[in-house]
């Protein structure tokens, strides 16, 4: 009797158990799929660079002093009848006007050799991962790191230099830390970041 | 008797109540509601709390939407070196620990008098070592240079630096010869047109053809507008005296009728010290209102479009002078008949030189400004006087330069003795910044 009274407990419990679990599973299967962080960042970086790339040698090499001479690509081209925003700032633009419709990731241009001191890796996370994409070429940079009250996924993409108007601008300015770049070398590095759910 | 004092104290407590729930509810000017004096820029509406603090609910982002959405066009125009969307990526949460650039008040906040600097700042002066603190090592000029120097010496200004950056200091550090200045279509007619302005065309005959017009008008009357730029561009008496879609006859025109075609003029006018009252439905200014020194015989004028135009003569030499004198009464305005910028005006005055060749208030005070819309491009005054005056390196690009040198500019708007005389002589200082700017360029050569 004791014997058939443990077996029949231990076969609800195993039961409810079960039952337990497979609805946990049910509602995991039911729910949709998240985006893995790493595909996000990959995946908004693949549009960045695609656009990066095509403004600076399909406007800005085509049409800048390199070749058309019909624009002039300065940081102050606001100020100038034939002025053109510089690659950087026309990325910065979209990183801020990103900015003013969603807090759901953020993005910047930074290098170890920057024009504008402000655009040099800050947080010891940016640092390494800027110093990881110019050593590694080809390979990216993944990590967690918490800025304020809140933790970031935080990746970093290589930014190579794509087309003369990238290095001679670059070589010749008179703020450049560093006057030796050649198309294809990693000028800096591409920093998005995502907030993670409080953990 | 104890049920007496309680008595009294429970009337006096709700009458006390009510006096003030009413003014907080009813009342546009809330005197008893203001926590202290307020700044320069902001005293003629202090009394009209709902200007900043437009909700009662809410906290910083109430008040930074009022800032925005009075100063915001500005702020773009002048091309803001610190707009807040550098601050708002989270790479740059430790600057912001040290100081929100992001809200207007953490720089900027009101009713706090005792620690209310030049240019409304209520933070310490050396608030730009806060982030720059390392200058001296890309600058090397820049070593051994204070902070307290970096937005006072004529260099540097937080917000607009529109004829200060380093390029610009380049581009024109050896100009010897003045930049183009700007001017206004030669008709009002054409002005009207090049602002995309329609008006019933009128003439003497066909204004009498008005019952209204016809009941009030005096031979003294048409003979001005005839003379009028109105009256040359047969803008007629209805266009400004009735307002669609009534009809009914104004007596008095006020800026609401002016800008149906002044638009822009009319903007600026309310966007300044001048309208600013007028932009919150409160009563206009006057010169007994202001904290600066005013002639005591105009203490009661009441500022609108009419204090400086004339109706119906709207002389616009007056206007931008004349007009201007007969309120202020500061050292710079008392010293200019007396200046070279002055002298130049009488020759204008005794017809010997064109307004263009010479110098008014509003020569400096309302410039004449380029503005591009969809492609096209015109000029206009800009009406709002506040716009150019503070940090007056602002009207360095919109006036000095249509006469004299950028480095001359630089140094002139750097001496409160020459600006208090109105320019009589010569700077005391020169300001190294374009100095700077071309030695570093040489070196870089």
């Amino acid at each position: 009797m004791k014997t058939k009274l443990t077996l029949a407990l231990t076969a609800v419990t195993c039961a409810t158990l079960l039952t337990g679990c497979n609805k946990e599973e049910a509602k995991e299967a039911a729910a949709p799929a998240g985006i893995a962080p790493q595909i996000f960042t990959d995946s908004l970086f693949a549009v960045m660079k695609s656009d990066r790339t095509n403004y600076t040698k399909l406007i800005v090499q085509r049409l800048g002093p390199n070749k058309g001479d019909f624009i002039k690509p300065n940081e102050h081209w606001e100020d100038m009848a034939e002025g053109a925003p510089l690659p950087a700032q026309m990325f910065r633009y979209g990183a801020e006007g990103v900015a003013d419709m969603t807090s759901d990731f953020t993005y910047s241009l930074q290098s170890i050799w920057p024009i504008n001191s402000q655009n040099a890796p800050k947080t010891p996370l940016e640092k390494e991962g800027l110093q990881f994409v110019s050593d590694n070429p080809g390979q990216n940079f993944y990590g967690e790191e918490k800025l304020g009250d809140v933790t970031y996924y935080t990746a970093v993409y290589a930014d190579v230099a794509v087309s003369p108007a990238c290095t001679t601008c670059h070589n010749e300015h008179k703020d450049t830390p560093r006057t030796d770049f050649k198309i294809g070398d990693v000028m800096g590095g591409v920093v998005i970041r995502v907030p993670l759910a409080s953990r | 008797m104890k049920k007496m004092i309680w008595l009294l104290w429970l009337v006096s407590t709700l009458a006390l109540a009510g006096f003030l729930g009413y003014e907080l509810a009813y009342e546009k000017e809330k005197p008893n509601f203001l926590i202290g004096k307020s700044t320069h820029g902001h005293y003629q509406i202090e009394l009209a709390c709902d200007a900043c603090h437009t909700s009662p609910f809410g906290g910083e982002e109430v008040l930074q939407d009022a800032c925005v959405s009075c100063h915001g066009d500005e702020l773009k125009a002048s091309l803001d070196s610190h707009p807040k969307k550098k601050f708002t990526d989270p790479r740059n949460a430790d600057l912001i620990s040290v100081l929100d650039a992001r809200q207007c008040v953490s720089c900027h906040s009101e009713h706090n008098p005792d620690i209310t600097h030049p240019m409304g700042l209520t933070l310490p002066e050396d608030y730009c070592v806060q982030c720059h603190a390392d200058v001296g090592e890309e600058r090397p000029t820049h070593k051994g240079l204070t902070f307290e120097t970096c937005a006072s010496a004529g260099c540097h200004n937080y917000h607009d630096n529109r004829a200060l950056y380093e390029d610009f200091l380049l581009k024109h550090a050896h100009d010897r010869t003045p930049s183009p200045q700007q001017l206004l279509p030669s008709t009002l007619k054409q002005y009207l047109a090049s602002q995309r302005v329609e008006w019933p065309e009128e003439n003497l005959h066909s204004i009498k053809g008005h019952a209204q017009v016809q009941a009030v008008t005096t031979p003294e009357i048409e003979h001005e507008w005839l003379s009028s730029a109105h009256g040359q561009a047969g803008v007629g008496c209805n266009s400004c005296h009735t307002s669609a879609p009534s009809e009914l006859w104004i007596e008095k025109p006020g800026h609401q009728q002016c800008q149906s075609c002044h638009t822009a003029e009319v903007k600026g006018f309310l966007a300044g010290k001048h309208g600013m009252r007028l932009a919150q439905k409160l009563s206009p200014m006057t010169p007994e209102q202001a904290r600066q020194p005013m002639q005591t015989d105009a203490g009661h004028a009441q500022l609108g479009c009419n204090s400086c135009h004339n109706a119906h003569t709207d002389n616009r030499i007056a206007a931008s002078t004349e007009a201007c004198l007969g309120c202020h009464a500061d050292d710079h305005s008392l010293a200019f008949e007396q200046s070279p910028h002055g002298q130049l005006w009488q020759q204008v005055l005794s017809g010997e030189r064109t307004a263009e060749e010479a110098v008014s208030c509003a020569t400096c005070h309302m410039p004449r400004e380029s503005v591009d819309h969809y492609g096209d491009s015109f000029t206009q005054v800009q009406h709002n006087q506040n716009a150019t005056l503070r940090p007056n390196e602002k009207m360095i690009r919109s006036s000095c330069m249509s006469c004299h040198t950028l480095a001359f500019s630089i140094d002139a708007l750097a001496d409160e003795k020459l600006i208090n005389n109105n320019f009589s002589g010569s700077p005391d200082n020169h300001i190294e910044s374009i100095d700077m700017a071309v030695s570093r360029d040489v070196k870089h050569r």
